[in-house]
């Protein structure tokens, strides 16, 4: 699914040069579960941002199936990004003055060209993920838990092949971290979802099937 | 409703209108403070054009060769022209020539009395004399006239002041009004008879005094002047009210060749006064949309300006998850439309209402609503708001996402 051959990122830091990704190389097969783990500041967020087309390398290729992402101009990254890829922040991100299935919806809105109506998709969505009641909530009336699940559904609103979660369990209790990861492991393996997620948390990195170990911008492990 | 962009922006409008607030009134006070003005000084422009022409006609067709003195001694020998030639110009339909008077003059003596016998058309005739109108004897509608251009080449001097003439609506074939000077030298009053050349004329008013020539004239009707005097069909000149941007526009050129063996001139000061006037309300006005138009977009800049600051997690948010720069376009300008449009509304009513309360009050003007400028002041307030909104709008469809992924 995903290629990665030399990617390398670098800053320009305060007149410094930071490499937060050197020379990375690796393959991320399609239906498998991936943590990437390291400590602050090894290029963790990084790669994914790299995955998911949002930050242009320094050098090397990222490449989906045959398709080099940074070839792509920036409406077609979006667009790929819009169809391919489902995103989960840690701060979960939800559009504070948007209830819950209208935040569900945001990414079905550039692909409205068929003037279908995306709620129906959005509710169910919700009611897969036990929110059913909560769907015309404002964020704020939502417990973080609640927060993270819509913000895992609207991730899964297009249907994405792929899942990039960055840290999405860093501000939940252990329960509701658990309940989270019970979420993302469902989905990659009742639905073959692809899961690519960044974490400290090892019973975190432990659900995965595959680990990799970002130290200083380098993979170690 | 549906869920779209549209959707977005209202939501984000009713829920963070506290902060909407500042910008909304950025808009509609600009827009306000612009219809109050343009109602007042489209009403005073009026008042002030209606009194402009007060000074009188500012275009003078006179004989080839002829100057306006000779007009004025009105000698026997004075040159002529055909009577025509009104219909010449009338039947042209030039655009600019708002009003028409066409006279002969002559100097005639009564009871040894040297006096200026005066034909005039009267519904033709044109409003001059502040005065007379005064006195009631002007009863022909004034038409608001506006700047005419400056002819320098042609122009006639301030001394031509006394080339103006009233304007009467009726003027039977054995009446005659006098000049205050003629009625005191003959002793006429109002009903006294008068023998001109030979036939019986009846006073039907004495204008009062104006301190110029026209105390020494008797006005009759053109057709019957040109009887008593022998010179059928024939006038000495025609006093014409041209209008503002017509006679920039070549008027005098045009009026030229349909009357080619005439002189056409312009009256000077008239001309000026009126040039200087208008084109005074004019810069006001022009100087007062700039400074609006400025403050205004940048009111609306910097609440836009806030506003994508403080979402910039939101659009990054959005871009991460797949929107497009032309989403992101979308939901601003839809946005910044859309408070243009309000502002634009709120600012129309805000100002006509201002206008048509206060304008009684503070400038002595009765204002009437203008719908017309409900139309400009959307276009305004769009244009206020999409001018002072572009730079945010463009800074924002282009947040780096991973930038605030990274301030997290």
């Amino acid at each position: 699914m995903f290629e990665i051959d030399g990617l390398t990122k670098t800053y320009n830091r305060s007149r410094q040069q930071v490499h937060a990704l050197r020379n990375i190389s690796l393959k991320i097969d399609a239906g498998s579960f991936v943590t990437v783990t390291g400590p602050s500041g090894s290029g963790k967020t990084t790669l994914l941002l790299s995955l998911g087309g949002l930050i242009h390398p320094s050098a090397g290729v990222v490449k989906h199936g045959d398709m080099n992402l940074y070839d792509l101009s920036a409406s077609r990254l979006a667009e790929f990004r819009n169809r391919t890829i489902g995103f989960v922040l840690q701060t979960f991100n939800l559009v504070p003055y948007l209830t819950a299935v209208e935040n569900v919806m945001l990414p079905m809105l550039p692909q409205r060209r068929n003037g279908t109506d995306p709620k129906p998709r959005a509710i169910e969505l919700l009611d897969q993920l036990g929110l059913a009641d909560r769907r015309d909530f404002l964020p704020r009336e939502l417990s973080v838990g609640q927060q993270q699940r819509v913000a895992i559904a609207r991730a899964l609103g297009n249907e994405p092949e792929v899942i990039l979660a960055d840290e999405p369990t860093g501000n939940l209790d252990p329960a509701l971290a658990a309940e989270i990861l019970d979420v993302l492991g469902d989905l990659n393996k009742s639905q073959g979802k692809t899961v690519v997620m960044v974490t400290h948390s090892p019973q975190a990195a432990a659900r995965a099937g595959t680990v990799l170990k970002l130290t200083d911008g380098m993979l170690v492990s | 409703m549906a869920f779209t962009f549209r959707t977005i922006v209202l939501r984000e409008i009713i829920q963070r209108k506290g902060r909407m607030v500042s910008g909304l009134l950025a808009i509609t006070l600009g827009i306000a403070v612009i219809v109050a003005i343009q109602s007042v000084t489209s009403v005073s422009r009026q008042v002030v054009a209606k009194k402009l022409d007060l000074l009188g006609a500012n275009i003078m067709v006179l004989p080839q060769g002829a100057n306006v003195d000779d007009y004025y001694s009105a000698d026997i020998d004075a040159p002529t022209f055909p009577e025509e030639y009104v219909e010449r110009i009338a039947t042209s339909m030039l655009p600019g020539v708002d009003n028409m008077s066409p006279k002969l003059s002559r100097r005639i003596k009564i009871n040894g009395s040297s006096v200026i016998l005066t034909g005039i058309l009267p519904a033709n005739e044109l409003a001059s004399k502040p005065i007379w109108q005064a006195s009631g004897l002007m009863s022909v509608e004034l038409q608001a006239a506006c700047a005419p251009s400056q002819n320098k080449e042609t122009s006639l001097t301030e001394n031509d002041l006394k080339a103006q003439r009233k304007a009467v609506d009726s003027l039977g074939s054995n009446e005659v009004w006098v000049g205050n000077l003629v009625a005191e030298r003959l002793n006429l009053k109002t009903g006294s008879s008068l023998p001109i050349e030979g036939r019986t004329f009846q006073v039907t008013h004495v204008l009062p005094e104006t301190g110029t020539i026209d105390d020494n004239r008797m006005f009759v009707h053109l057709h019957t002047a040109q009887q008593l005097l022998g010179i059928g069909g024939q006038i000495s000149n025609i006093e014409i009210m041209g209008c503002c941007s017509e006679i920039s526009d070549g008027l005098l050129g045009k009026l030229r060749n349909i009357l080619p063996d005439t002189r056409i001139t312009t009256i000077g000061h008239i001309v000026n006064t009126q040039i200087e006037t208008n084109t005074l309300m004019a810069k006001v006005a022009l100087v007062l949309l700039v400074i609006i138009i400025l403050v205004g977009s940048f009111s609306i800049g910097n609440y836009m300006w806030a506003n994508v600051e403080e979402r910039r997690k939101e659009i990054g948010t959005l871009i991460t998850i797949g929107w497009g720069r032309k989403h992101i376009y979308w939901l601003f300008f839809t946005k910044s439309i859309i408070l243009g449009l309000a502002g634009g509304i709120l600012g129309y009513l805000v100002g006509t209402i201002s206008a048509v309360l206060l304008g009684p009050y503070l400038a002595g003007l009765d204002i009437s609503p203008v719908l017309t400028y409900l139309w400009w002041s959307l276009l305004v307030a769009m244009l206020i708001s999409l001018l002072g909104s572009w730079y945010p709008i463009y800074r924002a469809a282009r947040i780096d996402p991973a930038i605030i992924m990274q301030e997290v």
